[in-house]
């Protein structure tokens, strides 16, 4: 119903929001380049770490998460940790982790 | 497309008038009364209803197919099944008891009564809410179809790849039993959603977590398990439906691919499935214990936390069905030990029970009995569960009879006679009418003797070796004395016959009682909770004012007050006087949602759809149609009255808004 | 009756003050993140089980991948602005917009058609191999969640141009683009965990 309009004072501007986006093309413009430089041995780390920011960085500013009431932190990360939990448990009992 | 919905009646009449101003061409169906109220309706009492009749009749089919097994291992060289209608008989029987009977039964009950309980008019959603029924009866239709049309699904209720295969089971059955899980599942989603929404926003004031009744807890608990659980098993489904309907490989052994993706898949739903049966039944009797012991629960935040950790842990325990699976010591080692784990909230729920009971004075209606049953029975398969528990022992127990005993302890003696606890203690407030009590007994003793006839065997026959989904024994290999097989298999079908005389007696008593039943008073028995802060039957709006909560057991604190000096409990005011109380101070406007034809019709394009995956894309093209004209409908429909008839929400805080989400 | 218009919170008519349909959408969406968890994790485990046909190394075109990431990237940009537009009531802006969002959705889509066609004619077909199977159905899935936040997008352009939203119009602006953002971060995942890192 009519009741969110808290949360809009909150947001960013829209200058604000172009900002989040330009830095999250840089951080993809610096995935993609690990296709074309060798990082060695930081390669997986580093791109787990580029996606995991990005991921966070949708999530919480453009989805507003973090303006928003936890609430919805609440409902949204439980299901994302229980995906994490189980899907990983799953992957290790393939022993996907070891080879 | 979110349409806020919003609508009118009044106190006074409960035909619901639809303005046709509102947003011109899609006018919404007004009748209040005959079949078209029913197919079209958005109310969470009419949709409860319709779900425990949808459910009950499949409680009859999978009884039906339960009975028929037994005749066929009732003696030696059994005729009645072939081994391919054998095998077709206890998939279906498991997937209809799970998916069309318990699981809907358990929805009927929180659909009509979390929103009582909580002091709400409706759920969040309304028409989801009938999306959600109609989707599940065309589920269920969709899976039981398959039996006319070449043949049931046959791989086991948990539908092992690569028996679920092409390859071992030709016939569409399979595919049926997918397309009918696959709605069935869309239709539990959005219900858990609209649930859980429902408890987080819709309590009535004063009403914060800790005051929510234990079935409402319970309830939201099994939601959150739904929500995170089902799209599990929908992966697992969708791999299935690819592999059987368009040629993926992903159970294909010869190229490399894994079964036990589809075991895991399938148990990371599973185990939490298992909770989803027997929670509602804990919540049930959590209420029914201490009306009738005349005690407060005891422990009351004990059994809301351990119903919670219960849930969360559940996600954790789901490879101790694939003991037997060659998984490796470490994660056997692991899922063991977790599951042990999982005892100990379970076991406090138990000593919670019994110390409700403890110096109670206790009532022994029939819903009383069945809920002591469930406390002793699910205690027995409690605690063969744990023995299962411990991998060495388990890997004698897989696939043995001793399993079939342990789950139908639980899921018969706890699940089934929770709900049926549920039938006698909320029948008043439902139909208005009391179930005979005489009728109730001989209902209760015949399923208690009739199961523990039935199932107490299956714990010898399956330690004596006997595997289960085994469609015909021989004398030459039944051992003797004691540990006869022959003996203790004719010892459980005719217990499965005394078992469907019981449940008979019920149905017999729903009959009598609409018959000739006596009229419930207005709180037939002192009860607790605000759902009897109410008439019998509920009016359409449920509470002709919102009430204000200050108590657990509100209802239960407006009838009784602390003697300052004695500390006894004395007797204010009685059920009645405060239903009729709420009567003389209802609220002037209050809106509730109009009937809506979209969510059936929806539902209808959702089944067709899915035929097409059986059936070619013809058929496809013609549902994914339907599914797109409901749903420009549903995102279009006018609510039913322009803004300027509604108080606005701030003015006289007597207006409860019901919004819809499509 | 002059009671219960006494009690402070009925007149928040919700218990947390929050919106029935945004708490919808965000369990909904916690709900996808196991669906598309289940399909990422058979990918991963399925990536490197190839009997015939092409491996993943030889058949992706990471620099096509990447533009067509990026474009679905900065969609999200778009459709924050949309938001923004709705909650200003610029109802012009916010069409602009949501038609921005939808062709930048559109244009990913082309794309995925496109790549999948090349990977067809290099042999990689939906049954050819495990990996065929759990590539084609991972991305696919995604697919299908973009086209139908594509149809959202253009029913709510038209929706809102013949005015039909007879409720909060920025919030349900705000839910669609909660659906859209969801489905942009799960690529952001398969992007790097299917095409970058190499099997
Ligand atoms: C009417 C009373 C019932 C009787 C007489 C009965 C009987 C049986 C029997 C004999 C089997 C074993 C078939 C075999 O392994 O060859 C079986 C399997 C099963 N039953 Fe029941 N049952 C009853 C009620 C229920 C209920 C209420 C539920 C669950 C809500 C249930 C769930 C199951 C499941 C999950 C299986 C396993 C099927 C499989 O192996 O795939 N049953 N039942
Ligand atoms: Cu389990």
């Amino acid at each position: 119903m009519s009741t969110t309009a808290e949360h809009h004072e909150h947001g960013l501007s829209d200058s604000g929001y172009v900002k989040i986006a330009l830095i999250l093309a840089a951080i993809t413009a610096l995935e993609v380049s690990t296709y074309y430089v060798d990082f060695g041995p930081l390669f997986m780390p580093a791109l787990i770490v580029m996606m995991i920011v990005k991921f966070v960085m949708v999530v919480s500013y453009f989805m507003h998460l973090k303006f928003d009431n936890k609430l919805f932190s609440f409902l949204f990360y439980v299901g994302l940790g229980l995906a994490l939990f189980v899907y990983f448990a799953a992957l290790a009992t393939f022993k996907f982790f070891i080879a | 497309m979110a349409i806020i919905e919003r609508s009118i009646t009044t106190t006074e009449a409960f035909s619901v008038a639809t303005p046709s101003t509102s947003l011109g061409a899609l006018k919404r169906p007004v009748s209040s009364t005959g079949w078209k109220s029913w197919l079209f309706t958005v109310d969470h009492k009419k949709l409860g209803i319709m779900y425990s009749a949808a459910a009950l009749f499949f409680f009859i089919v999978g009884g039906l197919e339960a009975v028929l097994i037994r005749l066929q291992l009732a003696a030696p060289n059994g005729k009645v099944l072939n081994a391919d209608l054998y095998n077709q008989m206890f998939t279906m029987h498991a997937t209809t008891m799970v998916f069309l009977f318990a699981m809907p039964m358990a929805g009927a009950f929180a659909n009509y009564f979390l929103p009582l309980q909580i002091g709400a008019r409706d759920v969040a959603f309304p028409r989801l809410n009938a999306l959600s029924l109609w989707l599940l009866v065309v589920g269920g239709l969709v899976l039981n179809a398959s039996w006319f049309l070449g043949g049931a699904a046959d791989g086991g209720w948990f539908m092992y790849a690569p028996n679920s295969g092409p390859i071992f089971s030709p016939s569409h059955g399979v595919d049926f039993w997918v397309l009918g899980l696959q709605v069935a599942g869309i239709a539990s989603l959005i219900g858990s959603i609209n649930l859980i929404v429902t408890v987080l926003n819709m309590r009535a004031p004063g009403m914060s977590f800790m005051k929510m009744p234990v079935f409402t807890w319970m309830i939201l608990v099994v939601q959150f398990l739904l929500v995170f659980s089902l799209p599990v098993i929908t992966v697992a489904l969708v791999l299935l439906m690819f592999q059987r309907s368009y040629g993926a490989t992903f159970f294909d052994v010869s190229q490399g691919a894994d079964p036990l993706l589809w075991q895991h898949l399938f148990w990371i739903f599973g185990h939490p499935e298992v909770y989803v049966l027997i929670l509602p039944a804990f919540g049930i009797i959590s209420e029914v214990l201490p009306t009738f012991a005349r005690k407060p629960l005891f422990g009351y935040p004990f059994v809301v936390f351990s119903g919670a950790s219960i849930g969360l842990v559940g996600f954790g325990v789901w490879a101790h069905h694939m003991f037997a699976s060659g998984l490796g010591p470490v994660s056997v080692a692991v899922f063991s030990i977790a599951t042990m784990a999982i005892a100990i909230p379970t076991g406090v729920k138990i000593f919670n029970w019994l110390l409700t009971m403890w110096g109670g004075k206790i009532w022994y209606t029939s819903a009383m009995k069945f809920a002591i049953g469930l406390v002793v029975l699910f205690t027995i398969g409690g605690l063969s569960g744990v023995t299962h528990a411990v991998a060495p022992s388990d890997t004698q127990q897989t696939d043995t009879y001793y399993i079939v005993a342990h789950f139908h302890y639980v899921l018969f003696g706890g699940m089934v006679f929770g709900l049926f606890s549920g039938f006698y203690f909320w029948w008043p407030k439902v139909f208005g009418k009391m179930l005979n009590e005489k009728l109730g007994s001989w209902n209760f003793w015949l399923m208690v003797i009739g199961m523990n006839l039935t199932f107490g065997p299956m714990h010898i026959l399956g330690l004596q070796g006997q595997p289960r989904r085994m469609y015909v024994w021989t004398e030459a290999r039944a051992g003797e004395g004691f540990f006869n097989l022959g003996f203790w298999n004719l010892v459980a079908s005719i217990g499965s016959f005394i078992l469907a005389f019981g449940v008979l007696m019920f149905l017999i008593n729903v009959i009598h009682t609409a018959r000739k039943g006596k009229q419930a008073p207005a709180d037939p028995w002192d009860a607790r909770t605000l759902e009897w802060l109410t008439t019998n039957p509920p009016k359409p709006h449920n509470f002709d004012r919102i009430p204000v909560v200050h108590h657990l057991d509100e209802f239960f604190h407006r009838k009784y007050e602390s003697d300052p000096v004695t500390h006894n409990m004395r007797q204010v005011a009685t059920g009645e006087e405060l239903v009729r109380a709420e009567e003389a101070a209802a609220d002037a406007h209050i809106h509730l949602p109009s009937p809506s034809y979209w969510p059936l019709v929806l539902a209808v394009g959702v089944g067709i759809l899915g035929m097409g995956i059986i059936y070619g894309a013809p058929i496809m093209v013609v549902g994914g149609a339907v599914v797109l004209l409901a749903s420009y409908g549903w995102a279009l429909e006018p609510s039913t009255a322009e803004d300027i008839d509604f108080a606005s929400p701030s003015d006289g805080g007597h207006t409860k808004e019901i919004a819809t989400h499509g | 009756m002059a009671e219960t218009a006494t009690h402070a919170d009925q007149a928040h008519h919700s218990s947390t003050g929050l919106s029935n349909n945004k708490l919808a959408m965000w369990l909904f969406l916690g709900s996808e993140c196991l669906l598309f968890g289940g399909l990422i994790s058979t990918y991963m485990l399925y990536r490197g089980r190839v009997i015939t046909g092409p491996r993943p190394n030889a058949i992706f075109d990471i620099p096509f991948t990447s533009v067509s990431s990026f474009v679905l990237l900065m969609s999200s940009l778009t459709m924050v602005l949309a938001v923004t537009s709705a909650q200003r009531k610029d109802d012009s802006r916010t069409n602009l917009w949501l038609t921005v969002t939808a062709l930048l959705g559109a244009t990913f889509i082309g794309g995925q058609v496109y790549e999948f066609t090349t990977f067809y004619r290099e042999g990689l077909g939906f049954t050819t191999s495990l990996f065929g199977s759990s590539f084609y159905s991972l991305t696919g899935f995604h697919g299908v969640h973009v086209s139908l936040g594509i149809i959202l997008l253009l029913s709510l352009v038209g929706m809102i141009k013949k005015n039909k939203i007879t409720g909060n119009k920025a919030e349900v602006v705000e839910l669609i683009g909660l659906y859209w953002h969801f489905v942009d971060i799960v690529w952001i995942v398969i992007f790097t965990l299917v095409y970058l890192i190499p099997s």
